[in-house]
């Protein structure tokens, strides 16, 4: 606590509102990656959601810590004024209103201001976007400084988002207050908007950037504490480890879950590529699909395919894993699936099932109804998966 | 209708730790030097064998007796119990009025004075309380032999585990059926106690309907199936229709069925185990049975099951034989002791009082106020702003409610656990959020039991209430609370960091230098 005399250091923290994001989903746009599609939603009537949302976030924030915060926000609508609107007197950081007389925003100026805020040294970033304002920070920044996302675009399969603005405001204070608060990897996905205007879905996975989060923790010592989620996901790593057995092929998709048993079986995984792990090693990183299916072909009934729901959603196939084929799905079938998760990540889901979505509806069909998910050391749940 | 809140203020002594308090040399009782007649017998402490023997004395507090009674008035002037303060906090603990008789009873000389070593028949009378007690217990449950050595609840599911274990043991299929089935609202111990004892542990998510069905028991059932180990109704209170079908589908694939009926609050008089085709069960006689929960202490659970597994309970079980009463070691299959000696009489004994104080109306009488009280309730608090009954708020729940307050969170920005501090604020029992994992955003989980009145139901409904009407007003204040409660807000992440907790004044003083 500071004494009399003494001037307690503000904590730094960044503003990044994405003025367009959401704007395309009331008027089914899909999402608003273009100025084109930008200027069509505006025809149409589309209305920004985004500022309004990082206001409810930031009043919150203002009235709660606002004295302790230096706030760099990106100029004008893409922070700046939302800040001012809060209470705060912000400092505009980056190049105003995309460099051009239309006053309008771009991708290209969400990348500019995140770097700018990297290299300002602030604590944090604090976003009101989307998908693809996820994507722009994760491909300025990467995962330099952690983020907090106040949910507020079309597309939200990044797992990146508080679940309303003042959770999110929450989540903010209590990194600010307290820098040890745990952070957690999560996904950065975007899906090709022209694809699904098309009516087909094709997300990818970005990366990762790291989130503060709080554990809920002891309320006494009847109900106990969460375990923390890098112990939880350990004790799935370990109890992976110890079912591998020689002479069979394991399929290792995606995510942290799956870097984990990888650590645990003393190879380097690769975090966003599916890779092939046999008898002690890796015998293919990052492999694509037909490199896995012919894998797949070569180990006959001899193979496991190990994913872990990928994104906000809960999907185990279709989402950043597309590498993993319907067909090699059938081939090898539904008992060579395993499904790994702490359970946190399946309580996250709120009770949404795990979804597939390979491209073929018959696999979506033979994978749907209820599996199994690896959940620690001797445990398991059992979930419903739906198409 | 919304009760009258209190303006309440707790005491606040500041009171250190008691091995931080006294001075060397004081003492709370001047002991006199040994009789000529215990001189003369010798120095006792030679018959300790050297290396046991501590070469320093311990380093406990000294202080005054007047000193030592103040401490722990204050202590007890800075917590909040049934005695003082109507909890229906503290939901799926059962918290109910311990009638003060039944505190009387078990402090007579002739229990007090007991001990467990004496021969039986010099304790023929509380062998016999115990005899009548497993008899009492196989009426309320419909199974057909009990041991009540077990000291806890969890000790109790614990013992359930063993007993199924031992049984596919008996029949050559140990190696083979290796997984409990259990359901993620059943009490985290019907998970974590199979564990310990050796199995694999699938957890049944729940439905739409808040509660696992067929379909998800289906996909897990096979020869490796142990056993099914769970609450009913859940911790949300919703009791599972389905759970029958659920027993006899886990029997046809060869495994056994344990009701955990820790909190039989609903069921009392209504639902027998037995007649549901389980095949064995635990109550908690510290929960339903009125015995106090004692801070974690003197509990007992009774864990009773059918006739083809009774050869497996725990030893030694009291037995009659020719007018006489007997601690029955003779049982080679038994799972062998969960506990030292023969068990928490006294809690035994308070749970036989309340028993025969009531008869068998009277234990339908506790379910039914117990449901009747928790269902108005629920009617009384989904009024409140801020916080709703997941899944269909039209199914009644039993005897205790899992509520959300998402929307005030989301409204707000105040967390469930802002809220429950500032209960104590109001001079109630902070409530309980939620077992792990969390699968209700914001949960509050409360239970009244059958020991509240109308007049105490509406003034806890009024603090929350009021507490919610703070939240939308004035919500940077609230996330501060408590203001008049024992303690500050307490800096819990302490609790579970290695380099910080201690369970032990030695590594207490280790980690706080």
């Amino acid at each position: 606590m500071a004494s009399i005399g003494e001037v307690e250091e503000k904590r730094r923290l960044g503003l990044i509102v994405n003025p367009i994001a959401g704007m395309g989903g009331r008027v089914g746009l899909k999402g608003t990656d273009s100025m084109e599609i930008v200027r069509e939603a505006v025809r149409l009537g589309g209305v920004p959601e985004s500022p309004g949302r990082a206001i409810t976030a930031l009043r919150q924030l203002f009235t709660a810590a606002g004295d302790g915060i230096e706030l760099l926000a990106a100029p004008g609508r893409m922070g700046e004024d939302e800040a001012i609107e809060s209470g705060f007197r912000p400092i505009a950081i980056g190049v105003a209103g995309g460099g051009d007389s239309t006053g309008e925003t771009s991708a290209s100026d969400t990348r500019r201001a995140a770097e700018a805020m990297v290299a300002a040294g602030v604590d944090l970033i604090l976003f009101a976007g989307g998908d693809g304002t996820a994507r722009d920070i994760y491909s300025a920044v990467g995962d330099a400084v952690p983020v907090v996302g106040i949910p507020a675009g079309v597309k939200m399969h990044s797992a990146v988002y508080a679940t309303n603005p003042r959770a999110a405001a929450n989540l903010v204070e209590k990194f600010l207050a307290n820098p040890d608060l745990p952070l957690r990897e999560l996904e950065v996905m975007d899906i090709d908007e022209d694809a699904f205007r098309q009516g087909s879905v094709s997300a990818s996975l970005y990366g990762y950037m790291r989130v503060p989060y709080e554990r809920h923790l002891i309320q006494g010592a009847k109900s106990g504490s969460e375990p923390s989620d890098e112990s939880a996901a350990m004790a799935v790593a370990r109890e992976m480890a110890r079912r591998v057995t020689p002479g069979h092929l394991y399929v290792l998709g995606p995510g942290t879950t799956l870097r984990g048993i990888g650590r645990e079986l003393g190879v380097e995984k690769t975090l966003l590529g599916v890779d092939l792990y046999k008898d002690g090693e890796i015998i293919a990183r990052d492999v694509t699909a037909a490199q896995v299916a012919r894998a797949v072909g070569d180990n006959e009934g001899h193979t496991s395919i190990v994913v872990t729901p990928i994104g906000g959603q809960g999907h185990i196939f279709g989402r950043g894993n597309q590498q993993i084929s319907p067909s090699v799905i059938r081939e090898a079938g539904k008992d060579a699936i395993v499904v790994v998760a702490t359970t946190n990540k399946l309580a996250a889901l709120r009770g949404r099932p795990l979804l597939v979505d390979t491209g073929d509806p018959e696999v979506d069909d033979m994978l749907s109804g209820y599996i199994r998910v690896v959940t620690g050391i001797n445990m398991e749940s059992v979930y419903r998966v739906s198409a | 209708m919304t009760g009258k809140t209190r303006n309440y203020h707790a005491a606040r002594w500041d009171e250190p730790i008691i091995s931080d308090m006294g001075s060397p040399g004081q003492r709370g009782i001047l002991v006199d030097e040994a009789d000529p007649v215990i001189q003369a017998s010798g120095n006792g402490l030679a018959a300790i064998p050297q290396n046991m023997r501590r070469s320093s004395a311990p380093a406990l507090p000294e202080l005054s007796q007047v000193q030592v009674l103040r401490h722990y008035m204050r202590l007890s002037q800075m917590t909040l119990g049934f005695d003082l303060t109507p909890d229906a906090s503290s939901g799926t603990c059962t918290m109910k009025y311990s009638p003060k008789v039944n505190e009387l009873v078990a402090r007579l000389p002739e229990i007090t004075e007991l001990h467990p070593l004496q021969a039986d028949e010099t304790m023929q009378g509380i062998m016999q309380v115990v005899y009548d007690f497993g008899k009492m217990m196989c009426a309320i449950s419909g199974m057909d032999q009990y041991s009540l050595q077990p000291a806890s609840g969890a000790q109790g599911i614990y013992t359930n585990a063993c007993i199924i274990r031992a049984y596919h043991e008996s029949r050559g299929e140990a190696d083979q059926r290796t997984e409990i089935i259990t359901t993620a609202f059943s009490h985290p111990a019907d998970a974590a106690t199979p564990s310990v004892a050796g199995f694999k542990v699938i957890t049944l998510m729940p439905g739409p309907n808040g509660y696992p069905g067929m379909e998800s028991l289906k996909a897990v059932l096979s020869d490796r199936t142990a056993g099914l180990m769970v609450t009913n109704p859940e911790d949300t209170g919703l009791f599972n229709p389905e759970l029958p079908d659920m027993v006899a589908a886990v029997q046809k694939a060869g495994g056994l069925c344990a009701y955990d009926q820790a909190n039989a609050n609903g069921l009392f008089g209504i639902v027998r185990a037995g007649d549901t085709g389980f095949d064995l069960c635990q109550f908690n006689l510290h929960k339903t049975f009125s015995a106090p929960h004692s801070s974690q202490g003197q509990g007992t659970s009774a864990v009773g099951v059918k006739s083809h597994l009774a050869r497996f309970l725990p030893k030694p079980t009291v037995d009659l034989k020719d007018g006489k009463y007997f601690w029955d070691h003779d049982r080679p299959d038994s799972i062998g002791k969960v506990r030292g000696f023969n068990g928490n009489v006294q809690t035994i004994l308070k749970a036989y009082a309340w028993v025969m104080a009531l008869g068998a109306d009277g234990l339908r009488a506790v379910a039914e106020t117990a449901v009747i009280n928790n269902n108005y309730l629920a009617t009384q608090i989904v009024k409140i702003k801020g916080v709703d009954l997941p899944w269909d708020p039209t199914v009644r729940r039993l005897e205790q409610v899992r509520y959300s307050w998402a929307k005030l969170h989301e409204d707000t920005g105040v967390t469930t656990s802002d809220l429950t501090r500032k209960m104590a604020d109001y001079g109630l029992q902070t409530y309980m959020e939620s077992h792990v994992p969390r699968l209700v955003d914001e949960p509050m989980t409360l239970e009244p039991t059958e020991s509240l009145s109308l007049e105490e139901l509406d003034e806890y409904v009024g603090v929350l209430q009021a507490i919610s009407d703070e939240a939308y007003s004035d919500p940077e204040t609230l996330k501060g609370a408590p203001y008049n409660a024992a303690t500050d807000q307490l800096p819990h992440d302490q609790f579970d960091d290695p380099d910080k907790w201690a369970m032990t004044w030695r590594a207490f003083k280790r980690k706080r230098s």
